[in-house]
């Protein structure tokens, strides 16, 4: 099988672990990731929050590029994949727009959570789990653009997403219920207000703690750029002593295959995981 | 009085013609601001800006923090029960604060969605590193974060060298049309 892939800028940089994670599993599973031919940044929030027209040309691109390929597309980034549906919605005529575009919409734009948890992939991933991740309990973070506004994203259960529990269930892992799942964590704001992104993701970790996880699973470079990056300063200024490793949905299942790149994507986060997953016998 | 009533009809216009925001329908339920995520930070809640949009109250809109403190977590726009799209009416209304050169209450924010928004214009693609120096360089703070870019450095994690697209003339013909439409 084959599927087209759009990384975004995050996953050339901040969030190489979430990418290079991503390319082994798919390699693992033998789905061929092909990389939209010279793809550009999708304008992320800066440009809806500056210029309408921007905002819906910049992805626009993309999707024009990406049908000439004809695979479904994938993207790993919640804020491309609301952007990049935003421009979607704008080509079929479901929101206005003054772009003009030759992208007839026939090209299905899929997050990665939705095409990994779709039912034969799920199973795929199953029968590759060597390791099975018993003991560890995760908490998903879906954020907030991966399911809102839904009349964009398509998503059914967005007040209650399943897609990352399920994966986190076929690996061997306990996924706890939270109601917190696509709470924001300040987003967009990372890094111009920082204090308000530590009093939301101080929440989140509260609750998760509450939850009774022991680490966070997202499949989101901004989330964990909020929730790991930061973790320990928010930790300090609150004075709590969060230990809640944030992994990658991916880094988790190359973590079940007993994939020989594990710890190279592990020691990029700050929040070093090293820790509980030695707790638990899985390192 | 009658200056009121036009000063009312004209950003009320302005939001509903110009910036495509439907806000007619709102009848005050306060669901918005109640589930409003940044409320905290917010001194107007976003359910008295709709009610000022209509008042006519334009400086006091948009010189207020609600606007740059608004996340876009999108919450607001999934909750309404009149199907009103106020995340785009945050949009609009930083569009409408930053167009006019407003002396807007947070400056970093708009500061920092212009130094992204360069970076995008010569190359295609965020190069991570130069844009937060841009940033950097323009709000003249640079001790915010040294600690946290450090570590993230060790791990890897800053791209040193930028990549670009290809299809430069194409983004850059992207912009210019955009500067042209503001202009119109
Ligand atoms: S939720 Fe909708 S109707 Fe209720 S106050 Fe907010 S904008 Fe008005
Ligand atoms: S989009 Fe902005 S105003 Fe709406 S709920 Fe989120 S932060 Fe609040």
């Amino acid at each position: 099988m084959r599927v087209s892939y759009y990384p975004g800028c995050s996953l050339e940089g901040s969030a190489r672990d979430y990418d290079e994670s991503l390319r082994a599993v798919f390699d693992v599973l033998g789905i061929e990731l092909r990389e939209v031919e010279d793809w550009n940044c999708c304008g992320a929030s800066s440009a809806h929050i500056t210029d309408d027209f921007l905002s819906a040309a910049l992805p626009m691109r993309n999707l024009e590029i990406a049908e000439k390929e004809n695979n479904d597309l994938l993207i790993p980034c919640m804020a491309c994949f609301n952007r990049l549906k935003s421009a979607e919605k704008a080509a079929i005529g479901e929101i206005k727009t003054d772009v003009k575009t030759s992208y007839k919409g026939k090209i299905k734009i899929k997050h990665i959570l939705d095409f990994l948890s779709e039912d034969s992939n799920l199973a795929s991933i199953g029968r590759f789990v060597k390791k099975p991740l018993t003991g560890i309990k995760v908490v998903s973070y879906y954020g907030c653009l991966y399911a809102r506004p839904p009349k964009i994203t398509d998503v059914t259960d967005y007040e209650d997403p399943r897609s990352m529990d399920k994966l986190i269930n076929i690996l061997g892992a306990e996924s706890k219920p939270w109601s917190f799942k696509t709470d924001c964590c300040g987003g967009n704001l990372a890094l111009t207000r920082i204090d308000i992104v530590r009093r939301l993701s101080n929440n989140l970790f509260d609750m998760a703690v509450e939850a009774g996880a022991d680490c966070i699973a997202v499949a989101c470079p901004l989330c964990h750029a909020n929730l790991d990056t930061r973790q320990k300063e928010i930790s300090d200024e609150y004075g709590k002593g969060y230990y809640l490793p944030v992994f990658y949905i991916t880094e988790l299942i190359g973590l079940s295959m007993g994939h020989s790149d594990v710890e190279k994507w592990l020691r990029r986060h700050l929040v070093d995981p090293m820790g509980l997953l030695r707790s638990v016998g899985l390192m | 009085m009658l200056l009121e009533r036009n000063n009312r009809s004209s950003f009320l216009q302005e939001i509903e013609g110009k910036r495509e925001v439907e806000i007619s329908s709102c009848f005050q339920c306060k669901k918005c601001s109640n589930g409003c995520p940044v409320n905290f930070a917010m001194d107007i809640m976003p359910h008295k800006i709709i009610h000022m949009i209509r008042l006519g109250l334009k400086d006091e809109a948009l010189k207020s923090s609600t606007i740059w403190a608004c996340a876009s977590c999108e919450t607001c726009t999934t909750r309404c029960p009149n199907n009103i799209d106020i995340a785009k009416l945050m949009d609009a209304l930083r569009q409408m604060a930053t167009d006019s050169g407003f002396d807007t209450a947070q400056k970093d924010v708009p500061v920092f969605h212009s130094a992204f928004l360069s970076s995008i214009k010569k190359r295609g693609r965020i190069h991570e590193l130069g844009m937060i120096g841009e940033y950097k360089l323009k709000t003249g703070d640079f001790m915010k974060d040294s600690r946290l870019g450090w570590e993230m450095f060790k791990r890897g994690k800053l791209k040193i060298l930028p990549s670009g697209v290809r299809g430069r003339k194409e983004i850059r013909g992207i912009f210019d049309e955009a500067g042209r439409r503001k202009r119109s």
